[in-house]
């Protein structure tokens, strides 16, 4: 290997998410430890990324990591903003840029958002559910904040691989979908498995009296569905492909509610 | 009086599942959730049959309603559907992308 080699080597991470690799190149060694860190088991040792982010680092100033996402396509670019990073991507040319400071929320923020334009093309999405494995096959549990989601997955017994108490990574694949996990945490703060399963059911979770499960009618089951997407755009075409994906997988997929008792019982209906 | 015409936005996407017609903005990502009358308003609306046509053939035919109020109805469904961009209103015919001009080749 020649020394500038191992240079670039040095100062780049492959971070595969969903069997799509991005390699982040940096130059602050400090960003690369913290990058090795937050998305340890996520790290991959492919030479093929189909993404790939050069990495500004920038002082930090008044960056609002609160302030609003807006996402815009211009000329075959994708322009990403908020306060705290801005950031490029050209899907053509493979590659884009991000402008931020030293911290994992901004470029958290960036991966959640490409991959949720990539995904719209390939029929797949990020959605707001946790997400696990059992016997070979995955269930994504889906609602708003407090619905439960954190709590199933703090639940689940030892058989059960989780792929994320947050924001589930699903692909479609042939005439079914795969889960894979992701490293987009929440409340648990615990990464997911870097795994994937076929999609066996979709529950939206309730906490109620008792632990049932009840089929949701496909309407209602698309409707709630896409209420738990994640999509940043305001691009037409993408907004229709994530529609239609949306409907495909309630056609594909059984959906259920499940209402469920915080304790873990509810994992005996499940698998 | 003149005639009312209308036609399906092309920025939207529509389904329909279990006998509901389910349609999203592209604008905004809007859902909408249409009605049985909407969605035979707009099931029907090809940009070329005049609205009292559509109600006089499709909803008239359907429901016990009086040609005159449903008239009436419609136009004001059609305008609130126009309204959030999901449906085209117009006082002439509205060509569709792709559809046949009408005349010879």
């Amino acid at each position: 290997m020649t020394q500038l080699a191992a240079e670039i080597e040095a100062v780049s991470i492959t971070i595969e998410i969903g069997g799509i690799p991005t390699r982040v190149h940096t130059t602050d060694p400090t960003f690369l430890r913290l990058l090795q860190q937050r998305y340890a088991g996520f790290v991959s040792s492919t030479e093929n990324a189909e993404i790939e982010f050069d990495v500004e680092i920038t002082q930090p100033d008044c960056a609002a990591p609160d302030a609003p996402v807006r996402v815009s396509h211009k000329h075959g670019c994708w322009i990403l903003e908020r306060g705290d990073f801005r950031a490029e991507w050209e899907p053509r040319a493979k590659h884009g840029w991000i402008r931020q400071t030293v911290n994992p929320y901004s470029i958290d923020a960036v991966l959640r958002i490409v991959h949720t334009l990539v995904l719209a093309r390939q029929g797949g999405f990020l959605l707001h559910s946790a997400s696990a494995i059992r016997n070979g096959k995955a269930f994504l549990f889906a609602g708003v904040s407090e619905a439960g989601k954190t709590t199933i997955s703090r639940l689940a017994p030892l058989d059960v691989t989780l792929l994320t108490d947050e924001i589930s990574y699903v692909r479609k694949q042939g005439n079914g979908y795969l889960a894979f996990g992701t490293p987009f945490t929440g409340e648990l703060a615990k990464l997911g498995e870097n795994l994937s399963a076929p999609v066996s059911a979709l529950y939206f979770l309730a906490k109620g009296p008792q632990n049932r499960i009840d089929p949701v009618p496909p309407a209602e089951a698309a409707r709630s569905l896409l209420a738990n997407v994640l999509f940043f755009a305001k691009d037409e075409d993408l907004v229709q492909a994530t529609f239609h994906s949306a409907f495909e997988f309630v056609t594909r997929v059984p959906v259920f509610r499940l209402t469920f008792v915080p304790d873990v019982r509810v994992w005996e209906l499940i698998g | 009086m003149s005639r009312l015409y209308v036609a399906r936005s092309p920025r939207v996407a529509a389904r329909s599942l279990d006998g509901e017609m389910m349609i999203m903005s592209g604008r905004d990502s809007t859902l909408f959730t249409l009605n049985r009358t909407a969605t035979i308003l707009w099931q029907a609306a090809d940009g070329i049959t005049p609205l009292d046509e559509i109600v006089r053939l499709r909803i008239c035919a359907e429901f016990d309603v009086e040609p005159a109020a449903a008239l009436a109805d419609a136009e004001q469904l059609s305008r609130d559907l126009a309204s959030h961009e999901i449906l085209q209103v117009s006082d002439k015919p509205i060509p569709q992308p792709g559809a046949p001009s009408g005349e010879a080749p």
